[in-house]
């Protein structure tokens, strides 16, 4: 489980978190929704360590991350999968190179154990036979499969997508929430998502949190949060505007 | 606790103390930097295939531009320091001037100046790129060092290609000299390569040598570091790349002139 207590950021003297408190349990689909320049990015790059909190804590499985630097923090790191949102691919590397690098790099296999569990993550992203291409040679959609790929290739226990359909058609981002769930019974990794594809997390999320103004305002299951009767909560779900943007 | 506020008078002072402070953090995570870097380079695990890439792209791709310019500074020296020379009826003193002039100073130096526009732009831009596509914090978060696979190759990469890189441009420059003043100007041959042989001793090449190693540090050094913090997206990518080129080179000349006042 991650736990998350008290949380705060600031960047010149801008508070960014004011305090975040979120739970995410073991094998849970966890959704972070909130507004652009709410902070969702910056609290998802705390868990990755790539931030450090003025206060608070970070705990996965119990032990305290927050303070952790070097070699520790990379012992932390080694368990978890991360999607980014405009997949980060090594432009430098093929497709295949890009799932195999993680596989190479961090696990101690043959080069054929790495090969087969290189061709096994694109096939069952739905990529077999397109390895051979470059990042900038696939389309928008291919690219977020890959790097579903080449996070999940690793088998890690945590995978952090950071709005992984951003910039995808309706039926791009209904597929790739799709692949994302069947991925997740099978593989049965915790999942925290930051995303704001309202109405379609709801339906693979087994819990969604809104991140609003540094806070957390309310979190629970998806039929909680759509009925929620915070206002705020229920202006974002309906996509109102906000006469004082 | 809020702090008092500061006498109108005292204001400048204030703003001098906070540019002071901004320099020396900013020399500070620079000089951490390099530390950081060096430490992978002789760490293990060593990454040799990222080495050997960063040699072909520090190095190799830069022989043409290299041939270029050592062979038309050679020529240009062998003219211009021919007819002075033969002002005072030294013209036999060519040789040991175009090759004291290239091994001691302009093959280190504009080795260092050329390879600074072709490659040292490339290498900001290119860590700039995989800065603001998240490629760098993709390799963080895979537990896997960006100073071990994108920073420590470039170092090490400057610290073998520069030094050949120079010696190349030594060889060719004195070549150059040799087409104008004997070829062209009709010195003699025996004349220009026997008073090179005299002059010209173990402790001029080292010189270079000293030079173009640590020529080979800063720039990678300077190139790396302006590339691995680039923010602001592509503008950042351009400013940062601007600034590389332009900082390289002037400590590139500061540099030069410090060693060269050091140096024997």
């Amino acid at each position: 489980m991650i736990k998350v207590s008290g949380l705060r950021k600031s960047f010149r003297g801008q508070p960014v978190l004011r305090g975040v408190d979120l739970e995410v349990p073991d094998g849970s689909i966890t959704i972070i929704i909130g507004r652009s320049g709410g902070g969702k990015s910056v609290f998802l790059k705390h868990l990755l360590g790539l931030l450090h909190p003025d206060s608070g804590r970070i705990e996965v499985d119990g032990v305290d991350v927050t303070g952790l630097r070097g070699r520790a923090l990379d012992e932390v790191r080694k368990r978890y999968g991360v999607v980014f949102q405009g997949g980060a691919l090594f432009d430098s590397m093929t497709c295949q190179e890009n799932v195999a690098f993680p596989l190479r790099e961090k696990l101690r296999l043959t080069a054929a154990e790495i090969a087969r569990r290189t061709d096994a993550a694109l096939d069952q992203v739905g990529l077999a036979g397109v390895g051979d291409k470059y990042p900038e040679e696939v389309s928008g959609g291919m690219r977020k499969r890959v790097a579903i790929a080449r996070a999940l290739a690793t088998e890690p226990e945590i995978v952090f997508f950071d709005e992984p359909t951003t910039g995808l058609d309706p039926v791009l981002v209904n597929t790739i929430h799709h692949l994302i769930l069947d991925l997740h019974r099978r593989l049965r990794f915790t999942a925290l998502m930051v995303s704001h594809e309202i109405p379609e997390i709801f339906e693979i999320a087994d819990r969604v949190g809104m991140l609003h103004d540094g806070r957390i305002l309310e979190v629970g299951p998806p039929a909680t949060i759509q009925s929620s009767q915070n206002e705020t909560v229920r202006q974002f779900i309906r996509g109102e505007p906000d006469t004082r943007a | 606790m809020t702090e008092p506020p500061i006498a109108p008078v005292l204001r400048p002072f204030e703003g001098l103390g906070r540019w002071v402070i901004a320099i020396v953090e900013s020399l500070g995570r620079f000089g951490a930097f390099f530390v950081q870097a060096l430490t992978a380079a002789v760490t293990p695990p060593f990454k040799l295939w990222p080495l050997m890439g960063r040699i072909n792209y520090i190095g190799f791709r830069s022989l043409l531009i290299i041939l270029l310019t050592g062979a038309f500074t050679g020529m240009v020296l062998g003219l211009q320091i021919f007819f002075t020379l033969s002002r005072f009826g030294s013209e036999a003193f060519l040789g040991p001037a175009v090759a004291l002039t290239i091994i001691r100073e302009l093959g280190p130096v504009l080795s260092a100046l050329m390879v600074t526009g072709r490659a040292g732009s490339a290498l900001t831009a290119e860590l700039g790129i995989m800065r603001i596509t998240e490629q760098i914090d993709a390799l963080t978060v895979m537990a896997l060092s960006p100073m071990r696979y994108l920073v420590a190759p470039s170092l090490l990469a400057g610290l073998i290609t520069f030094p050949l890189m120079t010696a190349l441009f030594d060889v060719i420059g004195i070549f150059g000299g040799y087409l104008v003043g004997v070829q062209l100007l009709g010195l003699s041959e025996g004349t220009y390569f026997g008073e090179m042989q005299n002059f010209v001793d173990m402790g001029d090449i080292m010189t270079g040598f000293w030079k173009s190693i640590s020529f080979g540090i800063l720039v990678t050094w300077v190139c790396t570091y302006k590339g691995f913090h680039v923010s602001r997206g592509a503008e950042g990518v351009a400013q940062a790349t601007t600034q590389a080129v332009v900082l390289s080179s002037v400590l590139i000349l500061v540099w030069d002139y410090f060693l060269g006042s050091v140096l024997p």
